[in-house]
């Protein structure tokens, strides 16, 4: 019952698997002989198709970015304020393609998928990926839906470095790039968050070296904690103070360790629960690495503005001032590359108070930029 | 097209490349785009401004100016722009500088603090002048460093800058003979050319 949904939803939606049987050669040297992607559309490809929009998900993003797929759902995907009729990519304008990352646990081949060779879950043995990696596959996507250039392709945070690199890997093939609180490479500190995580579920007993899905059992308090440092990492001290300041879940202190006291640490307990029952921890490590690992300069004398020479997109880059994962400081420095390589570029920093998240929330500044950029782009 | 953007972009060569400080909602580079295929940057800090840029397809980046123009190489533009924001800004005497180094050429507007009007009301009424051009009162106004021509040429000569052009304008941008005759008492607004000190006369021809 389609009806049942917003009008500037796009309403029901069923994903598609597409099968790659072409081995896909890696930057770690292995190759994948064979994998699915998992995706979603929304709108219509136009007679020439160029009008469609790739969207890149971010560390525990996934496919479906927009509408429901189910009229029981509570929630929408992930990027709904986004993606839809009349919102910053309109689907009345644009052909939207949302996929799930190689390497993903939503419905992509990944660790948690069957290795076709062994008859058991990868596990440990899934090879580690790399943003570049992703590209290729998502070019190969691209191949299958007739799509020889996107219009766009748009990603926030890690899928904002996907769309970087798309400008890099395949000049040709993209028009507009937006790189929404993202950055060019990790920072130490940045790197320090990742590798405590990733500690949290190499040291969880039930981790078991990976293989944790023939043991039957998830490191389930190494994904907690993995997220819990995470989450903090996505907010900003303003609005964790604001939602819970030293709020207390009962009336006095317990003067103990076991019980969850303040409201903080009832919330970042609920989400790392939460997430530790849908999420699969050998994807959260590979994930943590391919952040880690990008940096497209590296290719390129450590040169920014030569890294992007041969890209002929256009840039549109955002970030937030409480974002302190991805700070405007890193959106900066990509921005000040791109114009000394002499690209086309627009640049916003939001005044915004959510940190990280802010880049998901429906800010009216940050909407409205959004669509006047998305509205400007030409189709051929 | 506003009227001092008429009078400027004669003064920018087609193809030239440009960035534009303090570039409002992006009339200057629309204008410059479509019909002199010029390309660059517009700095702005105003959101609305810088929503309108976005809309008009204008490379525009949410830069504050009183930071400084440290992360642009120098030598980098052919022409830097700065239209009725030298008053606004915290270091005029920084941001010449800069734009010096940043451009090839530098065009400055600004309004003249020693027009008649501005002495006679000062002389007058013995409070800083409000006009319907300048219509702030001193305690909120964005216009935190007022100059008159003499002062700017004055920070010229310091900097070695040389003026190529002035221009002494009324508010309807209309120079005649009396801002020509007594400019620093007759213009209202004054749009300048200047180049740095190094530069061989041969590259600051249009």
């Amino acid at each position: 019952m389609p009806t049942a949904f917003p009008p500037d939803s796009v309403g029901l939606i069923t994903p598609q698997l597409a099968h790659f049987s072409d081995p896909l050669a890696l930057a770690c040297g292995r190759s994948l002989p064979a994998y699915d992607l998992i995706f979603e559309t929304y709108g219509e490809l136009n007679a020439t198709a160029s009008n469609a929009v790739l969207i890149c998900h971010a560390l525990s993003g996934h496919h479906h970015a927009a509408g429901f797929h189910s009229v029981d759902d509570r929630k929408p995907g992930w990027w709904d304020s986004c993606i839809g009729p009349g919102k910053p990519i309109d689907t009345n304008k644009f052909f939207v393609v949302s996929l799930n990352n190689l390497g993903g646990c939503n419905g992509s081949t990944g660790p948690s998928s069957l290795n076709p060779e062994t008859g058991k879950p990868f596990g440990a043995d899934f090879p580690v990926l790399t943003v570049e990696d992703w590209v290729h596959s998502q070019a190969r996507l691209a191949d299958r839906l007739g799509i020889q250039q996107w219009a766009a392709v748009i990603g926030g945070s890690l899928g904002g470095m996907q769309a970087l690199q798309w400008t890099i890997t395949y000049p040709d093939r993209v028009r507009h790039c937006l790189a929404i609180a993202s950055a060019p490479k990790l920072s130490a500190q940045n790197i320090a968050f990742n590798e405590v995580a990733r500690q949290a579920i190499l040291t969880d007993p039930e981790f078991h070296g990976g293989s944790f899905q023939e043991h039957g059992v998830i490191p389930k308090r190494g994904l907690m904690l993995a997220r819990m440092v995470g989450h903090i990492t996505y907010l900003s001290d303003d609005s964790m103070g604001e939602k819970f300041g030293r709020g207390l879940k009962s009336e006095k202190l317990n003067y103990d360790f076991h019980s969850v006291e303040f409201q903080v640490e009832s919330y970042l307990r609920y989400q790392g629960e939460e997430f530790s029952g849908r999420f699969d921890a050998n994807t959260y490590l590979l994930m943590t690495k391919a952040l880690d690992y990008f940096d497209p300069a590296a290719n390129f004398d450590d040169n920014l503005a030569k890294t992007f020479a041969n890209a002929t997109a256009k840039f549109c880059v955002m970030s937030f001032t409480t974002d302190w994962r991805f700070s405007p400081a890193r959106s900066r420095e990509l921005v000040d590359a791109l114009m000394a390589a002499k690209k086309d570029v627009c640049y916003l920093e939001i005044d915004a108070p959510q940190g990280h998240d802010a880049f998901l929330i429906p800010i009216p500044r940050y909407l409205q930029a959004f669509s006047n950029y998305m509205n400007r782009i030409a189709l051929i | 097209m506003r009227a001092d953007l008429e009078i400027i972009q004669e003064w920018i060569p087609a193809g030239s490349r440009v960035l534009d400080l303090g570039c409002g909602d992006g009339e200057l580079l629309t204008w410059l785009r479509d019909h002199k295929q010029v390309t660059g940057y517009g700095l702005e800090n105003d959101p609305d401004n810088i929503a309108q840029c976005v809309a008009k397809g204008i490379n525009v980046i949410e830069q504050d100016l009183d930071k400084g123009l440290g992360n642009f190489a120098s030598n980098s533009f052919d022409v830097v722009v700065m239209t009725q924001a030298l008053q606004a800004v915290h270091y005029p005497d920084r941001i010449l500088d800069e734009m010096l180094r940043v451009g090839r050429q530098c065009i400055i507007t600004f309004p003249n603090f020693g027009h008649w009007r501005c002495r006679w009301y000062l002389a007058s009424k013995g409070r800083m002048p409000v006009s319907e051009f300048l219509p702030y009162t001193w305690y909120n106004t964005p216009n935190i460093h007022f100059c008159t021509f003499e002062d700017f040429e004055e920070l010229c000569r310091e900097r070695e800058a040389r003026v190529i052009d002035r221009l002494a304008v009324d508010q309807q941008h209309r120079h005649g003979w009396a801002s020509k005759l007594w400019p620093n008492l007759l213009g209202e607004i004054g749009i300048y050319r200047v180049s740095s000190p190094g530069l061989a006369d041969h590259k600051v021809a249009v």
